[in-house]
């Protein structure tokens, strides 16, 4: 099953369920709270769903890591490896 | 998110106009694949190293003859890298002498304009044709025929690709051959996202780009694998192999592609951190046409993987 498909299976039983709770299709009776809370229930996810994407990528952004010492030994090894080249005979 | 320079070096790999959308006219090369001919020309010198070398867990012959080694292929396909190519060779050669793992080193150029090729023979010269292998090609073709390419010449075991622009540093290499061992992994992926990866170089909206791209990578794909858009990474040969048969897509989805048909073909896959050092030399833009390439990219595997 590819990755879209199982995304759209999960999407179509959480969304059956849903709908059949929020209709009243089951037959059962819930107390009022509960389905006022159910109702809205996709939105709240989506918007959670949202702040949790912005919290995680500002947060891996934050703690991007630089590299200062790997660019500084970069510059030394070129300067090296220039030298050790051309003492071996390579024309830049 | 790889680099720009190196985001660019792939679309500029592949010719466009006739292929379509992330199909890689893999044409001839494909029905011209065939194992390389390894067997027949395995090294035969034996350094002074061998014996501490030993694979862990092979038992010697008793007869006295020695297991075969293994040997570490490196895969460099160069396009007007004259400015770079020295230095990497150099590095590359200093980080498997100090390591003592067997390897070669195969520079795939795509008949560069700006005298790469000639570089190229004079390091032949400098460190031995049995050590850097010429096998260019006459103009700009793709990465994964470049691969092909060279893994027909190639006679190691285990391939390495990288980037030769100095972006990765050889000295993660015997790093990816411990963790290969560790765990007889088919492939190690260098990965600039975990443990004390990193980039140099980048600026805020780099960063972001890239974090963002690979948070909805992670989302969609589920890859198991941390840095996808990478391309320092270690292969077994057979391995290699069969998933460049399989891929379809160009430029760095390809390199996407690659994971995410290992991991459906259960492959194992291990990762160490490495540092991205960017823009050693000139300037590198990521603009919106690869935004667009990458998530139409990221679309097709959603659907068909």
């Amino acid at each position: 099953m590819t990755k879209l498909a199982q995304w759209l299976w999960a999407l179509a039983l959480l969304g059956s369920a849903w709908a059949a709770l929020t209709v009243g299709a089951l037959g059962l009776e819930l107390p009022s709270p509960c389905r006022e809370v159910l109702w809205p229930l996709p939105a709240y996810l989506l918007v959670a769903a949202g702040c949790y994407a912005l919290g995680t990528v500002g947060y891996r952004v934050a703690t991007f890591h630089d590299c200062e010492d790997a660019a500084r030994e970069l510059q030394s090894q070129i300067q090296e490896a220039r030298a050790d080249l051309g003492r071996r005979g390579l024309r830049f | 998110m790889t680099s720009v320079s190196e985001a660019h070096r792939g679309a500029r790999r592949v010719e466009l106009g006739h292929t379509p959308p992330l199909r890689l006219a893999f044409g001839t090369a494909h029905s011209g694949l065939r194992h390389s001919a390894s067997g027949a020309s395995r090294s035969s010198a034996v350094a002074p190293m061998e014996e501490s070398r030993a694979p862990v867990g092979s038992p010697r012959e008793p007869e006295g003859r020695s297991r075969p080694r293994n040997k570490y292929s490196v895969l460099l396909p160069t396009y007007n890298e004259r400015e770079n190519l020295p230095l990497i060779v150099w590095l590359l050669v200093k980080s498997f002498s100090e390591s003592g793992f067997n390897y070669e080193i195969i520079i795939i150029d795509d008949g560069s304009p700006d005298g790469t090729r000639d570089v190229a023979e004079q390091l032949e010269k400098i460190y031995g044709s049995d050590k850097i292998l010429l096998r260019p090609r006459e103009k700009k073709l793709g990465l994964g025929t470049a691969y092909i390419h060279g893994m027909k010449h190639a006679t190691g075991n285990y391939i390495i690709i990288m980037d030769a622009d100095l972006s990765h540093h050889p000295k993660f290499i015997p790093e990816f051959i411990r963790k290969q061992r560790e765990g007889n992994f088919d492939i190690v992926s260098g990965t600039r996202y975990k443990g004390n990866g990193g980039v140099y170089g980048w600026d805020l909206k780099r960063k972001i780009i890239s974090r963002g791209a690979n948070f909805i990578t992670q989302i969609l794909l589920r890859p198991g694998a941390s840095d996808l858009t990478g391309s320092f990474r270690l292969y077994k040969k057979e391995v290699l192999q069969k998933l460049i048969e399989r891929c379809v897509s160009r430029g760095y989805v390809f390199q996407m592609e690659m994971i995410v048909r290992a991991r459906q073909l259960n492959y194992t896959v291990g990762e160490v951190p490495i540092s991205f050092v960017d823009r050693v030399y000139g300037e590198s833009k990521l603009g919106g046409n690869e935004i667009v390439s990458f998530l139409k990219g990221l679309l097709t595997l959603f659907a068909t993987t």
